[in-house]
This record gives C-alpha cells, sequence and structure tokens, in this order.
C-alpha cells in the first residue's frame, strides 16, 4: 500500500508541481494516474522512490516514510519501468535484466538465472538474451524494461508512461500482457498514461490529475465513464464516454433464438438472414436468403461476413452491444468459451440491462 | 642518402624508439586519469564547464617549447630530466581529454541515467558502471588524438636534450646525417599510425554495443 498524505511538490522555479495530494494506492491492484501534461502525475510517481523529493508532506509505503532511510536502498525494492524502456545500451538484454539483482549482490550466476526465467515471464525468446538494446524493436525493448523492473521480484511496480513510444498494435499487445502478468504476479502497480483509454483499460481505480497537481477524480474505470466528478473530467475522459462505460458493465443477458445452418447443408426455405455454422456450432458468417436458393447447399462463397461475437463468459454490455451493431442481421451472436453459438443479442436488449443496472445504482 | 646507416645504428634506433614510446603514452595515461575526474565535475554545473574548459584551452595554446623550458623551473627538476616532458605533454593531454570527456558524459541519454538511479544505483556506481562506459567511443576518439599529437609532440624535447626520436633530427641535423633525420621522421609517423590504429582497435574491442545497432534493422 502506498499512501500520498498532503503531499505538494514545488519547484525550484516556483512552480508546483503536486499541490497538497492525497491518496492511497490499494496493494495488489493496478492504480494509474492520469491527466494531461503538466498535471504533475510523473512528478508524484516518482516522488514513490524519491528520483524527486516532496516539498512537504509523507508518502509512505507499507507505513514506512519513503524519506527515512537510503534512497538507493529503498529504489532497490521498487521495481521501475521508464519510457522508452530506458535500457542500458551497453549491456545485453540478460545484463539489463539482472541489473538489480546484481545491485543487492546476488552473484553473477544466479541473478543471470534469474534473469534467463523472467525473459521467459514477459514472453522474450532465449535467443534475445545476448543481444544489445539497438538490435531490438520498441515492444521487445519494452518487455526487457518490464523484465528488469521485475527482477527482484519487488512488490511495488512504478511504471512512467512505458508503452508510450511504440505503435497502437504493439502497446495493445503489451497491455494485454501486462493484464496477463499482474493476474499472476499481483504486484502493486502505479501506471502513469496520459492516454483516458489506456488508463480505462488498465487500471483497477484510475486518479485524473488537472494541470496544476491537483487530484480531479479518484475512482475505478466504471464510475469515472459513468459519473464524471466535474467538467474537466469529462471533457478529459472524452468522446463516447457512454458507449466505452459499457466495457464496465457485466450484466446477464437474455439470449434470444438464433436460427442457424450447418455448412454443407441446404439452404433454409425463406429469405431470412440464417447463420452459418462450422461442425462445433462455431459462426462462420451470415447467409441472406436470396444468396443462396432453397434447397441448393450452402458453402463458404455464399457467406456474408460476421460481426464481433459477444462471450458470455467474459463480454461485457460493450461486447454485446458492438455484436449486434456490427452483425449483418442485426443479431449478434453470442458464443461460450469455446466460441460456440449459444444464442442472439439484440441491441434492446443491451439497453434494458443498462436501464437495470442504472435503477440498481440508483437504489444502492 | 646513405642506406648503410640504418643497419649500423638499429639499437640506436630501438632505443630511441622506446624512450620514444613511453614519452609519448605515459602522458595519455596520466592525463586520462586526471581528465575523467575533471570531465566529471565539468558536467556538474555551468560555472565548473566554463572555467575549466577555458582554462584547459588557454594551455594548450602553450608553445610547447616554452613549456618545456619553463616546467623545470615551475618543478625544480633538472632541465634534462624527462620528467619535464611527461608533464607538459600530460598538460597537453589534459587540455584535449577535459572537454571529450565532458561532451561524452553529457551525450549520455538522460532517460539512461534516469533508469539506472531508479533501478538503484549509488551515484558513484552509476557514474562508473553506466555512465563512464557509455562515454567511452568519444574518450577513444579524444585519446587518439592525444597519442598522436603526443608522438609528434615527444620531438621537440630533443631541442633541450630529451627527445625520443627527436634526437635523431637534432644529431642528425649537427652531424649532416640526412638518412638519420629521415628515418627519425618515418619512424614517428609509423609510431604515431600504429598508435592511432591500436587505440582504435581497443576502442572498438570494449564497446561492441557500438556496431550492434548497425544490424537493428535486420533485427527488427
Amino acid at each position: 500500500m502506498i499512501e500520498f498524505r498532503t503531499v505538494t511538490k514545488r519547484f525550484d522555479d516556483g512552480t508546483v508541481a503536486v499541490d497538497a495530494l492525497d491518496l492511497t494506492v490499494e496493494a495488489g491492484r493496478i492504480t494509474v494516474f492520469v491527466g494531461p501534461s503538466g498535471c504533475g502525475k510523473t512528478t508524484s510517481l516518482r516522488m514513490v522512490n524519491r528520483m524527486i523529493e516532496p516539498t512537504s508532506g509523507q508518502i509512505l509505503v507499507d507505513g514506512r516514510d519513503v524519506m527515512a532511510g537510503d534512497a538507493a536502498e529503498l529504489r532497490r525494492g521498487i521495481g521501475y519501468v521508464i519510457q522508452q524502456a530506458g535500457l542500458f545500451p551497453h549491456r545485453t538484454v540478460l545484463d539489463n535484466i539482472a541489473t538489480v539483482p546484481l545491485l543487492l549482490g546476488w552473484g553473477r550466476r544466479r541473478a543471470r538465472e534469474r534473469a534467463a526465467e523472467l525473459m521467459a515471464t514477459v514472453g522474450l525468446d532465449e535467443e534475445m538474451a545476448r543481444r544489445y538494446p539497438a538490435q531490438l524493436s520498441g515492444g521487445q525493448q519494452q518487455r526487457v524494461g518490464v523484465a528488469r523492473a521485475l527482477a527482484a521480484d519487488p512488490p511495488i511496480l512504478l511504471m512512467d508512461e512505458p508503452f508510450s513510444a511504440v505503435d497502437p498494435v504493439v502497446r495493445e499487445n503489451l497491455q494485454d500482457e501486462l493484464l496477463r502478468l499482474q493476474a499472476e504476479l499481483g504486484k502493486t502497480i502505479v501506471f502513469v498514461t496520459h492516454d483516458i483509454d489506456e488508463a480505462v483499460k488498465l487500471g483497477d481505480k484510475v486518479a485524473v490529475f488537472r494541470t496544476g497537481g491537483i487530484l480531479a477524480q479518484y475512482d475505478e474505470p466504471g464510475r469515472l465513464l459513468a459519473r464524471p466528478a466535474d467538467d474537466f473530467v469529462d471533457g478529459f475522459v472524452g468522446r463516447d464516454r457512454g458507449y466505452r462505460g459499457l466495457g464496465f458493465l457485466s450484466d446477464e443477458l437474455p439470449l434470444g433464438e438464433l436460427r442457424t445452418v450447418a455448412l454443407g447443408s441446404p439452404a433454409p426455405p425463406d429469405g431470412a438472414w440464417t447463420l452459418v455454422v462450422d461442425g462445433a456450432d462455431r459462426p462462420q458468417g451470415w447467409l441472406a436468403g436470396a444468396d443462396a436458393p432453397t434447397g441448393s447447399t450452402v458453402t463458404a462463397e455464399h457467406l456474408v461476413p460476421g460481426g464481433s461475437l459477444y462471450d458470455v463468459t467474459t463480454g461485457s454490455l460493450r461486447s454485446a452491444l458492438d455484436a449486434a451493431l456490427s452483425s449483418p442481421s442485426g443479431q449478434g451472436v453470442a458464443v461460450d468459451a469455446d466460441g460456440r453459438v449459444i444464442g442472439a443479442v439484440s441491441a434492446d436488449d443491451v439497453l434494458r440491462a443498462l436501464a437495470d443496472a442504472r435503477a440498481e445504482q440508483a437504489a444502492a | 642518402m646513405i642506406w648503410g646507416w640504418i643497419p649500423r645504428n638499429v639499437e640506436l634506433i630501438v632505443d630511441r624508439t622506446i624512450e620514444h614510446l613511453w614519452l609519448a603514452l605515459l602522458p595519455v595515461l596520466l592525463g586520462l586519469v586526471i581528465s575523467v575526474p575533471l570531465g566529471w565535475l565539468a558536467t556538474r554545473t555551468a560555472l565548473a564547464r566554463t572555467v575549466l574548459v577555458t582554462v584547459t584551452g588557454l594551455l594548450y595554446t602553450v608553445p610547447s617549447l616554452a613549456l618545456i623550458v619553463m616546467l623545470p623551473l615551475v618543478l625544480g627538476t633538472q632541465i634534462l630530466d624527462p620528467l619535464n616532458v611527461v608533464v607538459a605533454l600530460t598538460i597537453y593531454t589534459v587540455a584535449l581529454l577535459v572537454r571529450s570527456v565532458a561532451d561524452a558524459l553529457d551525450a549520455v541519454p538522460p532517460v539512461v541515467v534516469a533508469a539506472a538511479t531508479a533501478m538503484g544505483y549509488p551515484p558513484w556506481r552509476r557514474f562508473l558502471a553506466v555512465e563512464l562506459p557509455l562515454a567511452v567511443p568519444v574518450i577513444v576518439a579524444g585519446l587518439r588524438v592525444a597519442a598522436v599529437s603526443n608522438t609528434s609532440l615527444v620531438t621537440v624535447g630533443a631541442l633541450v636534450g630529451l627527445g625520443g626520436l627527436g634526437q635523431l633530427f637534432t644529431e642528425g641535423f649537427q652531424r649532416d646525417i640526412p638518412s638519420e633525420i629521415l628515418t627519425g621522421i618515418v619512424v614517428v609517423l609509423l609510431l604515431a599510425l600504429v598508435l592511432d590504429a591500436l587505440l582504435l582497435a581497443l576502442g572498438r574491442a570494449v564497446t561492441p554495443w557500438t556496431r550492434a545497432g548497425a544490424d537493428a534493422g535486420r533485427a527488427r
């Protein structure tokens, strides 16, 4: 647990970067600091490991004031992932990852063994061990950066805009990877970003900062989208917040009947939309009646591509609504964990579920 | 041109070459040891940098002969003491290297230094383990200039009787043996080339990562 107690940071030139911040970061969760540039999010993060020291107030890590004791020692106990990875260009991937264990005096052999272990954890190929950072792609460098931060198994991980320098596809992979890792490791993570979508996707809780180092709202992402505290947060959270907020609701939806036909079977008699499935009931595409004459065999050539799928085991109302909206027939395809078709969802059902959720929240 | 002079004086040439080598290289080594802390100091504050770069730059403009002649007065050494040459060339080396070291340290990416701090390096260990190694390519470039320049400057010492191969110039001139002068020039030139090549090779050997970037395109 990390506690900020009325923490203020005023730089020598008089700018107030962080203004009387009171905030508690919960252990074992991902807390995201988000806001525009100059809002003090990075300064706040860097005060946790004393890269920047507070002007007044206290920061407690598990009850201990970070200002007590040696700074370098404190930092070895807190993982840090920096922007653009910040790898040591003169050290191989393996030795980059082994940095903190070596500083802790583990001995070269044990440190390298641990580093090799971590390469596997973050999904890096063994053969990269002897490469230098310049020989890696941006995404690979970032993985090395995460592995290096985790090397000594610190309970806390500070991440300073770690994925901002990579392209959107790689960024999304890294985000998913981080969530997968976190599910395994359960670290206390503080993650700084200027990207609200990244904040909402990764955060168990999100702290929105405004310029001048003031905490505007500290909430779960679903609540942030549903109930922005003020106009600033509303504006910052951005467009489509209603739609994106559905991503945090996962009520059970009533599933409707869905007419299906297997590939290679005779086409159904009337002209309505029919979902085509394979032998294992997995959706292949839609069949518009006019495309295949009644009684003819349904082949892949007849198919209209389907929309997104709604996985009832993991999906949110957002994915259900998207499945309905993106389906050519207007019926969203609901599947089970194995990808088997189990029914249809409609946009109306989603809206009804949303109304119920609202009523529940109002009552609570 | 009397070719016969060379085989008759092999021993002299070898002795002079050895003398020349240590008179040129010892100052490079001493200069490096002195320049690293000074260069580091120059990166700390703007004032330190201005003072150090200006003072060392001024030192370089002192004529070498004047320096070698004046040093005995300052150091209290004998005029024929080789220490005079060593000290003079060390001063020139420092004059060249302080700036190289400061520039090299400045060129270390701030994000890498910040990462090292965040990993828990105390400042001095960070300097030795991260900043200094990353400054090596630029420092080696400065060392090459200093080594070549020293190799040529040692000959000036011959005017006061201590100049390694430079003595082949003065002696050859006094005794009118052109072969001796020419031999001196060629060996000094060869020494300079060899030292430069050796330092280049040494620099490359200790910085394998600088060539790794060249394959980055393929690795991606």
